[in-house]
């Protein structure tokens, strides 16, 4: 499937040095309309300096990234975010303090004027969330529970509604299920799946072979900073890719 | 049996958000309760009420600062100095024969820009807490009041200086009698505690203010540009600390070297009293309102019964850590772990 479809995101030759400590040494990547990529690799092999740099956390020190074909620098993570490229990140990032719909739209949030004055718009945050999260049929009890209420999964849930709220096109997880409990990680990999039938690209890094295999359509590791070996995901065995990891091909 | 057990429980459940939002209120109403019991003739007098107004009126400013520098879960330490600072800014124009919009307008503009030292050396100099650089201001500020005054009181400003503390409005078009006054203060704090609740929930910076102290790193995922947020921050706390020192000129009529001693102390315990989280994230306008009535009903209460200002000292301290306590108790409840 994935040839035919449009390509979304690829990175060319991504090098990025931290001081004399080299992360990321030339490295490609690519991701499709409705294809899921699984990210696979040791500890230090550079996967999260990888999905930083995707993200526009980090700048690249070489290299360049390619949204819908055209060549972008990205700044922050705002620029991303403009482009439609979302991150859930490994610790969720989410404001235990503030309620799920305020989450969703933290850093967008909107406003209605009032004279010349902008206040948030509490009714349509509210409307929005729980239409957004109805999409996504994510169970909460309310759009105005505080997420440190909330269970991991649910947690989860909130940060991939939240990377999906504003029509993304790339959504990169990272390890979108270490820290769940197992009867959690189906809902979350069935979320991923939703996604990828909505056309949006999904890039999943995890160390679970089961994730992995459950849900995406390629995959790829990196060893050292390097792109070590690639492969679809029904030309390949789990076997295989755990030997990648460890850098036997 | 069961039935009713579950019932009980759940009812607990559904109590508890209102506890936490307006338990410290409760506390304030039956300190208010109790003081009027043992003090039935003057602790409720319209000259006593309106004598706490005016005692709290320049510590609620600096503890209104202290707190959204709290929410961020920061510290700014050095708000005393900045008003003491700030005041002897206002007092050196004042003798100098500056009109009076000026005089009343300098300290918020020096107020202004010690906050923003304060956040720039925060942000860029990327000190490890703001504790570090609010201690290291904490002397220079005093130490540049000290300086630019010779360490000496400078008294005498005009009435359209002193207005904001100083000032009276009177109610006896109500049919009130000529003691029975309204303090101008009385009526900038209301204001000012009414702007700083609408900005801190209404808008989009206040709600990134509350989002920073709950996870910074979330913040700055969501493309909040945190710095800039913190810099606003201590910015708006270093203004409110020079309308502090506006008041306090109304109400002493005189620059002192002394002005704000320890005050920054006064100000994080009102903070923490009502509800602010020391963790960031937490508290509310009104909770630091009901912690700066009650450090100020009890400092009346307990001199209106001629108790020793050292008994004072303990129980203000003995309220802080229960305050916190609570708050601990509150969050093993209240969090999943």
């Amino acid at each position: 499937m994935t040839s035919t479809n449009k390509l979304l995101l690829e990175a060319k030759g991504i090098t990025k040095y931290f001081g004399t400590i080299t992360a990321l040494e030339n490295v490609n990547l690519k991701v499709h309309e409705g294809e899921c990529l699984g990210v696979v690799g040791d500890n230090g092999a550079g996967k999260s300096t990888l999905m930083k740099v995707l993200s526009g956390l980090y700048k690249p020190s070489q290299g360049a990234l390619f949204f819908e074909g055209k060549e972008k620098v990205l700044e922050s993570p705002k620029d991303s975010q403009i482009l439609g490229l979302e991150m859930v990140y490994q610790d969720l990032a989410l404001a235990g303090n503030l309620p799920i719909g305020e989450n969703i739209f933290l850093g967008r949030e909107p406003t209605k004027n009032i004279g010349f004055l902008k206040f948030l718009d509490f009714k349509k945050i509210q409307e929005m969330t729980n239409a957004h999260l109805d999409k996504l049929k994510i169970n909460v009890k309310s759009a105005d529970q505080k997420v440190e209420e909330l269970s991991g999964g649910q947690r989860q849930a909130v940060a991939i509604a939240r990377s999906t709220a504003f029509n993304a096109k790339v959504v990169i997880m990272d390890e979108p299920t270490a820290a769940l409990a197992i009867k959690e990680v189906g809902k979350v990999l069935d979320l991923i799946n939703k996604l990828k039938s909505t056309g949006v690209g999904v890039i999943v890094i995890s160390h679970r072979m089961d994730d992995i295999f459950s849900v995406c359509d390629r995959v790829m590791a990196l060893f050292q900073g390097t792109n070590f070996a690639e492969a679809q995901l029904d030309k390949t065995s789990r076997d295989e890719v755990i030997g990648w990891i460890m850098g036997k091909k | 049996m069961e039935e009713k057990d579950k019932k009980q429980e759940s009812l607990y459940v559904k109590l508890i958000p209102y506890f936490e939002r307006y338990g410290i209120l409760l506390l304030l109403v039956i300190m208010i309760l109790v003081m009027h019991i043992l003090q039935p003739d003057v602790f409720l007098s319209w000259r006593n009420v309106t004598n706490v107004f005016k005692q709290i009126s320049w510590q609620s400013m600096l503890a209104l600062g202290v707190f959204m520098v709290i929410v961020t879960a920061g510290i700014d330490l050095s708000v005393g100095s900045i008003m003491m600072l700030s005041l002897m800014i206002l007092a050196i124009v004042a003798k100098a024969g500056a009109p009076w919009f000026v005089v009343a307008l300098v300290p918020l503009f020096a107020g202004l820009l010690c906050g923003l030292i304060n956040g720039l050396g925060i942000t860029l100099l990327r000190m490890p807490h703001p504790f570090i650089m609010t201690l290291g201001t904490l002397y220079i500020f005093r130490g540049t009041g000290n300086l630019i005054s010779g360490g000496t009181p400078i008294s005498g400003f005009t009435d359209e200086v002193r207005y904001l503390g100083h000032g009276r409005i009177d109610l006896t078009w109500l049919g009130l009698e000529k003691s029975q006054y309204l303090p101008v203060s009385l009526v900038l704090i209301a204001v000012v505690y009414f702007v700083f609740w609408i900005f801190l929930n209404h808008s989009r910076t206040g709600k990134w203010i509350y989002a920073i102290g709950g996870n910074p790193s979330a913040a700055r995922a969501s493309g909040i540009n945190v710095n800039k947020i913190l810099i606003i921050v201590y910015s708006l706390c270093g203004f409110l600390s020079g309308i502090g020192a506006l008041i306090l000129a109304g109400r002493t009529d005189s620059g002192y070297p002394n002005a704000g001693l320890q005050s920054e102390l006064d100000a994080i315990a009102a903070c923490i009293i009502g509800g602010a989280s020391f963790f960031g994230g937490r508290g509310t306008v009104l909770g630091v309102f009901a912690g700066v009535m009650i450090m100020g009903i009890l400092r009346n209460g307990l001199n209106l019964m001629d108790v020793s200002s050292f008994w004072q000292q303990v129980l203000i301290g003995s309220i802080i850590v229960l305050a916190v306590y609570v708050d601990v108790l509150r969050r093993d409840f209240g969090t999943r772990k």
